[in-house]
């Protein structure tokens, strides 16, 4: 199968290309690299312990809220009028947890296959939501959190209203493609 | 911020105090901070990593080749950074990054990015535009392969998990065109707080 094929090179090569071309871009401009790495690195062990506070902030107000079980309960009541627009209940959870946490979404998702026949629909449309996400809150607070940004201005609405268009889109690409 | 904030913890209260998983959610303050410091803890190793092979790259002047080279992108995306700056260069590897599903990488360099933007940001506590795009860039969430979603698909014994590959991308370049307008329509109604930036009319 040659899709698989490269995928399977594309996932490979991908990483060790790019360090490759960097590196040896450098030794041509004769670049102290190691220097180099060490000055760069040194900044981002400090970057690092910025986010902490941030970090844990988002990580511990979203840990509570799945905790609540809130997620759960909306799901449910949403089911009836879910299945009316064609969108399986069971996928309800993933597309509230998506942007809110990565391991989170990723859990949902397995259940979701687990419970599903793996070739229906159900599974092919959370798989399709699962893998055009991104986790738009932990984004944000680690993205600000480095640099000390405290307003948000138009971020978070910006990054939620795509989440929304991304789960629209889904349901319909994933009607066209498998209904 | 702060009333999104607010709104996360009392909902999970109030509501576990009515689900009767109050019990659950006050572990899960801990639980949480756990998972904090783990991710933090993986965040140190690759932020680490990443920013001393971005600084070779700096150096070398490929991240300088990269920002001339979309000079005409970045002033449409990026209006408030000076041209052939090294920061469009950052966007443009955090991009890539993405773009081949390795979020390890994409991350700190969209890091680097973030800080270039808050050296030429007027009010250092409130995101700029520029920011907000690089974030609806990054948040919208566009890979050309779903590697993970892939291999667990492939893992639970899925016939042909390569099928979504057309489907997802459809989907993610929709969703990151979609955010890249929807930033540039939110930054006319939002404007910069408490900063003395003369808008260009542009």
């Amino acid at each position: 199968m040659p899709i698989k094929e490269f995928i399977d090179i594309l996932s490979l090569w991908a990483l060790p290309a790019i360090i490759l071309i960097i590196l040896t871009f450098a030794i041509i401009k004769k670049v102290p690299v190691y220097e180099a790495f060490i000055e760069g690195a040194k900044e981002g062990a400090k970057v690092s312990f910025n986010i902490i506070p941030y970090l844990v902030a988002i990580i511990v107000a979203i840990s509570m809220l799945r905790a609540s079980g809130i997620i759960e309960s909306l799901s449910l009541t949403c089911s009836g009028f879910l299945n009316k627009i064609h969108l399986p209940a069971d996928i309800l959870p993933l597309a509230f947890v998506r942007s809110l946490s990565g391991s989170a979404a990723i859990g949902v998702f397995s259940d979701i296959i687990s419970n599903n026949d793996i070739n229906s629909y159900t599974s092919k449309l959370a798989a399709i939501m699962m893998g055009s996400s991104e986790t738009t809150f932990y984004v944000l607070t680690v993205y600000f959190g480095a640099v000390g940004i405290k307003k948000y201005r138009y971020a978070l609405l910006t990054g939620l209203c795509a989440d929304f268009i991304g789960i629209v889109m889904s349901i319909i690409v994933a009607r066209f493609f498998f209904a | 911020m702060n009333y999104i904030w607010y709104f996360l913890i009392v909902i999970s209260i109030i509501f576990g105090a009515i689900n009767g998983t109050l019990n659950e959610v006050a572990n899960a303050i801990f639980s949480g901070t756990q998972l904090a410091v783990k991710i933090i803890l993986t965040l140190l190793g690759i932020m680490t990593f990443w920013l001393g092979i971005m600084k070779i790259a700096e150096k070398s002047g490929i991240v300088e080749s990269i920002s001339k080279l979309l000079t005409p992108i970045a002033k449409f995306l990026f209006p408030e950074i000076p041209k052939n700056s090294p920061i469009i260069g950052d966007v443009a590897m955090n991009f890539t990054a993405n773009a081949l599903g390795l979020a390890n990488a994409a991350t700190p360099i969209g890091i680097k990015a973030i800080e270039g933007m808050q050296e030429l940001n007027n009010n250092k506590e409130s995101a700029s535009d520029s920011m907000c795009t690089l974030l609806a860039m990054n948040t919208a969430g566009f890979q050309l392969i779903p590697a993970t979603v892939i291999a667990i698909l492939a893992a639970n014994g899925c016939n042909n998990p390569t099928e979504i590959i057309i489907p997802t991308f459809i989907v993610t370049s929709f969703a990151f065109v979609s955010a890249i307008i929807i930033a540039k329509i939110f930054k006319r109604i939002f404007p910069p707080q408490l900063t003395k930036e003369i808008e260009n009319a542009d």
